[in-house]
């Protein structure tokens, strides 16, 4: 691991100050903000992240899950995962968030992970982890090894010729589907930004991940209050049972009135090279009756556009029948 | 770089690479001196000496460096151990002794729960903190609270069973 200097900030301000003097908040920031270390360590000793400053924000104030002033949630950038999943409020409200988190990661790593830290995951693309393999996403123009080699894992919504790398996030998902709101502190202020513009898709700059700039600190994220009588799952397909990424997910939360659906809410992962929304497959059930039919005609426009590669293939039918199956459960 | 000011990491001398920090493992204070990049796992084993926590994968993937942190379990080394000044932090060698085992070690050793014992240390520290945590009461809730820890000699029926004759007692 390369030598860094640690910085424990005073406050928010003094580590959005320290972060604005690294050229980039994407791939190769030379300040990084640590927070449970559970990305940012593994990478770094990896060599794939080298930051010359870390500032350790876990001990400031910015670990708060409540009650948002419009009825909503507020969730603190440096929430544990685990608390967050096990809130009562979320429990109860959000139940796709709670479950997305719990299928991901181990409990010991869920103690340790935060709310930003896990939105702001790298992919576990087996060549973005290998600084001897070359990688658009670590080292811009080198190029993708993933695209003839092991790919299964990978995306197959929102890929381009540079980078097919698949977001894996299980949190990030539910959040999506939820409508969450990401709040950003940096040098000129505060903003929000949705989290449907938060992730960037890869085109021919795949070390862009997100809209982060230099300093920018997300404090934390916000979700519209819930819908009255929403069923909510997450549905998390994978190779093991437990403690293991996605091959394909769905959240999904769905209202009725007079056995139709009144609203859908859905977003996919383990498919897209970030958490995968399509409010045009959504719209489709809106006004029917729950149905394997209209599911699969859902679920086909969410899919529409899927580019598989050599290994990956399976996603495109496995990741249909996840959602199918999501909507299903809460309709029953 | 950084405004020394109000940065509470110090180094040990001016211009050292290596910072002074005082942690707390297993009731007692330590006073080191320790580089900046190590993490909680390297710091316990290498400079502490307490080698009962194990390493296997050093990335997260295996458990077998499970400690607690203010009461909850998390993986050392991914842990960096100056960020960890003031914690309270508990390791194997903190829970029970050869003559008064703690009833789960006694639980393992009663079930065999083990072939090669290189994970059982990172076991014992899961359950440990499972028996605090909201798990359900079957065997299936408890291998998913267990998912963490891999066990390569597949002693998983065993470490199953002897956390369940322990939460029968309690
Ligand atoms: C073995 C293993 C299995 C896993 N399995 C899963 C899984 O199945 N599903 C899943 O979703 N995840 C999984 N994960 C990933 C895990 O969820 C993430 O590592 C974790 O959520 C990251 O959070 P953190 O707080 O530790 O982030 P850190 O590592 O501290 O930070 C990650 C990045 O975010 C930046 N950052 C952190 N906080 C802020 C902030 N407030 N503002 C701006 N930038 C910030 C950091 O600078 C860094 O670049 C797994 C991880 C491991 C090691
Ligand atoms: S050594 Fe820490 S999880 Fe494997
Ligand atoms: S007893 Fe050998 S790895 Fe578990």
């Amino acid at each position: 691991m390369q030598s860094f200097e640690l910085l424990r900030a005073a406050d928010p301000s003094a580590a959005i100050a320290a972060a604005s003097r690294s050229a980039t908040a994407q791939q190769g920031a030379s300040v990084r903000f640590l927070a449970g270390g559970t990305t940012l360590v593994d990478l770094m000793k990896l060599g794939v992240e080298a930051p010359h400053l870390l500032v350790d924000i876990n001990r400031l104030p910015l670990d708060g899950i409540g009650r948002a002033a419009d009825g909503g949630l507020r969730i603190g950038a440096t929430a544990r995962n685990s608390d967050l999943a096990h809130d009562p409020i979320v429990k109860a409200e959000y139940a796709a968030l709670s479950q997305a988190i719990l299928s991901g990661a181990s409990t010991q790593l869920r103690n340790a992970a935060t709310t930003a830290g896990n939105l702001l995951q790298r992919t576990r693309c087996l060549y973005f982890r290998d600084t001897a393999t070359p990688c658009n996403k670590r080292e811009p123009g080198s190029g993708c090894s993933a695209i003839d080699g092991a790919n299964r894992m990978l995306a197959i919504l929102g890929t381009s010729e540079h980078c097919i790398a698949s977001n894996p996030s299980d949190m990030a998902v539910a959040m999506l589907a939820y409508d969450a709101m990401v709040h950003i502190q940096g040098p000129q202020g505060e903003r929000q930004v949705a989290i449907a513009d938060f992730f960037l898709l890869p085109g021919d700059t795949p070390d862009r991940e997100n809209v982060l700039q230099p300093g920018d600190l997300v404090t934390h994220v916000t979700l519209p209050p819930p819908e009255v009588g929403a069923r909510a799952a997450y549905l998390k397909l994978r190779d093991r049972v437990s403690y293991e990424f996605a091959l394909v997910s769905a959240a999904v939360s769905v209202t009725m009135a007079e056995g139709r659906m009144a609203s859908v809410r859905f977003a996919l992962g383990g498919v897209g090279t970030r958490p995968w929304r399509v409010p045009a497959a959504e719209a489709s059930l809106i006004g029917q009756p729950p149905g394997e039919a209209a599911f699969r005609q859902a679920a086909d426009l969410a899919l529409a556009g899927a580019r598989p590669q050599s290994q990956n293939g399976f996603k495109i039918e496995l990741a249909r029948r996840c959602l199918v199956h999501a909507l299903n459960q809460v309709t029953r | 770089m950084s405004d020394p000011t109000s940065n509470p990491f110090s180094a040990v001398e001016p211009n050292s690479d290596l910072l002074s920090v005082v942690l707390r493992i297993n009731g007692a204070s330590h006073a080191l001196q320790i580089d900046p990049r190590a993490t909680l796992l390297d710091c316990l084993r290498d400079t502490l000496q307490l080698t009962g926590t194990k390493k296997g994968c050093d990335h997260g993937q295996c458990g077998a460096c499970t400690v607690h942190i203010n009461g909850r379990r998390r993986n050392a080394c991914l842990a960096l151990a100056a960020v960890h000044e003031g914690d309270e932090i508990l390791t194997i060698e903190g829970v029970g002794t050869p003559d008064r085992l703690h009833p789960l070690q006694a639980a393992f050793v009663a079930r065999d729960a083990y072939q090669c014992g290189y994970c059982t240390s990172g076991q014992i520290m899961s359950a440990l903190a499972l028996l605090q945590e909201p798990c359900g009461p079957g065997d299936d809730e408890v291998r998913e609270y267990m998912s963490g820890n891999l066990c390569r000699c597949g002693a998983y029926a065993n470490i199953v069973a002897a956390i369940q004759d322990v939460r029968g007692q309690s």
